[in-house]
């Protein structure tokens, strides 16, 4: 509850305005809920920003059905102890309607088909604005990004051509049938979340403490392993001890290694690290430009 | 960040970047990075990968910031990109912005945000029409730190000279515009001389690193606005059982400091009331300060909604409906004299009339043109307005979040400019 870092107090005062912000701008509110450190980071904001009503989201998961176990049940509780409503949407039912085709391969992912689903469900539910966790520093097309982000009728971003963001003053008006995403946390580095995690006290799913998992090594990223993973014939499954740095589906995810316990050795551990949390996210190394592409068509 | 470890920073500095292809400012901030050691390996990877397939040499350290296929295919930075940095002294936002005319309107929006402005000067070159831009465009947003990188000095063989005569050049600039703090470095980005490390070239430079001097400058961040203002963005009510009564103004004091217990006006009412309470999620505050996101609670029941100013009783805004601003016109489509545009200034909106362009800026040579005045994208130029409902301000100068406004296009939903009340060019 203290927060004695300036630079936080300034980056949560900035996120709980753009919260509120799009409360007042918007009529069918989502957060975007992924079970992640990010996403529950936005769900702490929002409850901050609208103390003590209850927030005026829903959540919304796009569901992969490759999941860790422990992000499911950890997403149920919060929604329930929030009183919140949760909206499940399977990429899988994507699959079985022909939306989308199933990815094949040794790195099979249903990492991009995320972006059907979710804007099957955006039109479905009449979403107009869809919250997200994404932040500038991850990736460099992500530096681009608005806080405000406009979506055409399709869904579409266009980064060549995005609404000039001046001051604090956040433009969110659209015809029907376009929507918005709105990146309350735009501003904050990895670390920056972590620091702030700590010093609010935020509980997280176990997977990001250290723990035994059974990995495999794939072109130097550990991968978590699954039963529905295809394995090249060099790689080899071992238990490790482990902790996850980002969490999202199973099948892109790195792990690291790692035997950080407690928020403060991830914080030291994330404070001393040479390499970016995506630099394990096995989606973004398709191609120079994969993260632009997956934007374009709709991604988070 | 990185391998520095330091995990308590003091505070978080803003800054923008403005320079125009081939002065060197993508390569400054790679070099920041770089030497800062804030370049995490699989960035690294990537830069080395895409220096080598794009035929260069050596390592570009611009391939970095320019993150969209367009820019980096084209060697041209698009839009704004913002970066992040920190040292144990300090947290770094950077808005890096493309320099050219084309894209003036892409440095009002990165300056608009920024405490302070980074402008490189070619040492080749000196004082160009590009840098009295960027400075002018610094000054236009009322950013009173200015740090003037005199960069590619190992191509002037590291003259002090020439440093001198293009710092004097300046001198004079910052003083026809008024420029409140200016500072003068000779470095070069590309070998890094004074950018982390002292230049070992120029030892008659005496000064600090472009490093040591933005984690130590300091910021005047809230000196403008020190009277009590905060907008409503909207209105808490719960209804449950536990907070039944509870009725608060949500929204984030954009200037002074408000306290429990002080007396505030509500306009446009101009109604009359007295704080309460100050809360930020279950904690009860006794002062709220500038930058500040809380909830107000006011002794009295009153008709209060989004778009309203709640300021102390001692120091009133301005209100009027006849509005003479500063603008920087964003869209394709040009300013429509006697147009009808959508105006928000904070989180009020309202319509308003373009009813004169008083005159056009040249940006280049800072003459005033009245000929034509005729306002198309990227123009900077002094207009009036009238609007349809009242609205309640300050001047620019005196307070950048109740002085600033965007114009709307009502079919488009585009922002087509932003405004900065009152400014003038004398």
């Amino acid at each position: 509850m203290n927060i004695n870092n300036e630079h936080l107090k300034e980056l949560e005062n900035e996120a709980i305005f753009v919260m509120r912000e799009v409360s007042a701008q918007f009529e069918k509110k989502v957060i975007l809920f992924s079970g992640g450190k990010d996403s529950i980071v936005l769900v702490h904001l929002a409850r901050k920003a609208f103390w003590p009503a209850k927030m005026p989201f829903s959540l919304l998961h796009i569901d992969t059905g490759h999941n860790f176990e422990e992000t499911l049940k950890f997403r149920d509780d919060l929604a329930n102890e929030l009183g919140v409503d949760l909206i499940v949407r399977l990429v899988q039912d994507s699959i079985d309607k022909g939306k989308v085709a199933e990815e094949t391969g040794i790195n099979a992912s249903r990492n991009k088909a995320q972006s059907v689903t979710l804007l099957d469900a955006i039109d479905e539910l009449k979403i107009d604005v869809a919250v997200g966790g994404g932040r500038r520093d991850e990736e460099k097309a992500r530096a681009k990004e608005r806080f405000f982000s406009h979506r055409n009728e399709f869904g579409q971003w266009d980064p060549k051509n995005q609404r000039p963001e001046l001051w604090n003053i956040f433009n969110g008006r659209k015809n029907f049938g376009e929507h918005f995403r709105v990146f309350p946390i735009s501003n904050w580095t990895e670390l920056d979340v972590w620091q702030y995690i700590m010093s609010e006290d935020i509980r997280l799913p176990e997977l990001y403490y250290t723990h035994r998992r059974k990995i495999f090594q794939r072109n130097g990223v550990y991968l978590a392993w699954a039963p529905f993973m295809q394995l090249k014939p060099n790689e080899k499954v071992f238990e490790t001890n482990v902790r996850c740095r980002t969490i999202g589906d199973i099948t892109c995810t790195g792990v690291t290694l790692s035997r950080a316990e407690s928020l403060e050795e991830i914080v030291s551990e994330i404070a001393a690290t040479r390499v970016t949390e995506r630099g394990g996210r096995y989606d973004d190394m398709r191609s120079e430009a994969a993260m632009e592409d997956r934007k374009k068509e709709g991604y988070f | 960040m990185g391998i520095n470890g330091e995990s308590k920073y003091k505070s978080l500095l803003r800054f923008t970047t403005a320079g125009s292809v081939d002065d060197g400012k993508s390569t400054l901030i790679g070099r920041l990075l770089y030497d800062s050691k804030s370049i995490f390996e699989d960035q690294m990877e990537h830069i080395v990968q895409s220096s080598k397939r794009l035929g260069k040499e050596e390592l570009d350290l611009s391939l970095l910031t320019d993150g969209l296929r367009a820019e980096r295919e084209q060697g041209i930075t698009i839009d704004v990109a913002y970066r992040y940095f920190a040292t144990p002294e300090r947290k770094f936002i950077i808005a890096d912005t493309p320099g050219h005319i084309q894209y003036t309107r892409n440095m009002v929006t990165g300056a608009s945000t920024a405490d302070l402005a980074v402008i490189l000067i070619d040492a080749r070159k000196g004082v160009l029409e590009q840098s009295i831009r960027h400075t002018y465009i610094a000054t236009l947003l009322d950013i009173r730190h200015i740090v003037f990188c005199i960069n590619k000095m190992d191509m002037v063989d590291f003259s002090e000279s020439q440093y001198y005569n293009i710092r004097e050049q300046l001198k004079d600039l910052t003083l026809k515009l008024n420029v409140g703090d200016a500072h003068y470095i000779p470095i070069s980005a590309k070998y890094g001389d004074n950018v982390v490390v002292p230049s070992t070239n120029m030892s008659w430079y005496k000064g600090n690193t472009f490093l040591r001097l933005i984690e130590t400058i300091e910021v005047k961040k809230k000196s403008y606005s020190l009277d009590p203002r905060f907008p409503v963005q909207t209105v808490i009510r719960p209804l449950s059982e536990e907070h039944h009564d509870f009725r608060g103004y949500a929204g984030r004091v954009a200037g002074g400091t408000f306290h429990k217990g002080d007396n505030v006006v509500v306009f446009p009412s101009m109604l009359k009331s007295k704080i309460t309470g100050i809360v930020n999620m279950g904690q009860n505050l006794l002062e709220a300060k500038t930058g500040d996101s809380v909830s107000i609670i006011l002794e009295d029941q009153m008709d209060i909604s989004r778009g309203n100013l709640i300021v102390k009783d001692n120091e009133l805004p301005q209100t009027g409906q006849d509005i003479s601003l500063m603008t920087c016109w964003f869209n394709e489509k040009p300013l429509r004299a006697g147009g009808k545009y959508i105006v928000r200034n904070y989180s009020n909106e309202t319509t308003c009339v373009v009813r004169s362009v008083n005159c056009k800026m040249n940006i280049n040579t800072l003459e005033k043109e009245t000929s034509d005045i005729n306002i198309r994208m990227n123009d900077i130029a002094s207009i009036s307005i009238r609007t349809a409902q009242p609205l309640v301000y300050d001047p620019y100068k005196k307070n950048k979040i109740t002085g600033s406004l965007i114009l709307i296009d009502e079919c488009t939903n585009e922002t087509v400019a932003a405004g900065m009340i009152g400014m003038e060019y004398e």
